[in-house]
């Protein structure tokens, strides 16, 4: 590729840079200095070191907050991204299926997180959702079914909820990367009669990567720091059982007012966000490298 | 503009001081000799950037493993990192 002599086009990134330092920079420098103080109020603070970090890291309702987390979004990209991939190859490629198809999928992706979580709310209640009044007819449970009375109800109906909401962005970044590969593989595959697995393995999934690797960090990410709907529809209940992290941290920051501890938690949920992102880059990255050499 | 909601103490504000000053360090060295993408023990090729990462980042969780982990004095996980940040660059 050439070289260019002149880089001032880099100056062009300049606005976007200037956002993203008020958007993000300074409220996290800002947290940082949340996380060493004791905030009484504006002007009336005492700097206390790494106690809020030593509370915070020894605090076991946080340990199980993040157990439920990192279940979660285990969860979530487990059923979400095979999902996903899936319904991307079933959906029609001509015709005017693909519009049909593509505007479907999208609904969900219009609606605002909470009125999702309220949608749920609603579709499961046992006296007059949808969902909660047939299963209930069918009288399989032992325990009717009620998102507020089991936690393995609660769960679920939140993961139910979220396959429902965000499988679609997975299919449909999986259909793009799938209309993005040639014909002229395909012709090539049924020359060398190969099966549709074959297909899939060796032209499909690769040509994927790009979008796959979108669709993990975005849906990682998503599901990681998830709030408005499952405090819409949980509120975190029944008990801590559906407490996920930044539902627990909007508690000790908003609810009790604790800015110290929360912004001490919010640096340590940073980190862990961080490094997770940066693992699942380099992997989806580096993989299938190999294969070209 | 007033920065008093920033609620800024003189530790946060050297801490941020010196990462700017190391980020200023990458840049300069950069432009001095520029960076050849590798693969050490990390076993990924890495540039000297993603290597300066992985130790700044390495360095957070070192602290926070000594503070969630021991009672000794966090000044001893200085050293630790320094050296972490030293081998990721040299050898990762």
């Amino acid at each position: 590729m050439e070289k260019w002599e002149n880089n001032k086009a880099w100056f062009l990134v300049l606005p976007v840079f200037l956002i993203v330092a008020f958007s993000a920079i300074i409220p996290l420098m800002t947290v940082v200095n949340y996380s060493v103080q004791d905030i009484f109020g504006p002007g009336n603070a005492v700097f206390v070191g790494t106690e809020w970090f030593e509370e915070v890291l020894r605090d076991t309702r946080l340990h199980d907050a993040l157990g439920r987390q990192f279940l979660f979004s285990g969860l979530v990209l487990l059923i979400e991204i095979p999902l996903g991939i899936l319904v991307a190859l079933a959906m029609p490629k001509r015709g005017w299926g693909v519009s049909a198809s593509l505007i479907t999928l999208a609904l969900p992706l219009l609606i605002p997180w909470n009125v999702i979580g309220t949608i749920w709310i609603i579709f499961t209640r046992p006296d007059i959702g949808l969902f909660g009044v047939a299963v209930n007819g069918l009288d399989l449970l032992s325990v009717p079914f009620d998102h507020t009375a089991r936690p393995i109800y609660a769960w679920i109906t939140l993961m139910a909820m979220e396959v429902w909401h965000w499988t679609p962005l997975v299919a449909l970044l999986c259909y793009a990367g799938l209309r993005a590969i040639p014909e002229a593989y395909y012709q090539a595959a049924k020359i060398d009669g190969a099966s549709a697995l074959a297909v899939f393995r060796y032209i499909q999934l690769p040509k994927m990567r790009g979008v796959l690797t979108i669709a993990v960090l975005l849906r990682f990410m998503d599901s990681f720091l998830i709030y408005a709907e499952p405090f819409a529809l949980t509120g975190g209940g029944p008990g801590n059982t559906t407490t996920f992290l930044s539902i627990y941290l909007v508690k000790i920051a908003v609810g009790q007012f604790d800015l110290g501890p929360a912004a001490a938690f919010s640096l340590i949920y940073f980190l862990i966000v961080l490094l997770l992102s940066f693992i699942f880059y380099q992997v989806l990255l580096n993989v299938g490298k190999g294969e070209k050499r | 503009m007033s920065l008093d909601w920033m609620a800024w103490t003189l530790p946060t504000a050297l801490f941020f001081l010196i990462i700017l000053l190391m980020i200023c360090g990458m840049l300069v060295w950069e432009l001095v000799s520029p960076t050849v993408e590798r693969k050490g023990f990390l076993g990924f090729p890495t540039t000297r950037g993603t290597r300066f990462f992985i130790g700044l980042l390495g360095t957070g969780y070192i602290h926070l493993a000594w503070l969630g982990l021991t009672d000794l004095s966090l000044w001893m996980a200085l050293p630790i990192s320094a050296v972490w940040i030293f081998v990721a660059m040299r050898w990762g």
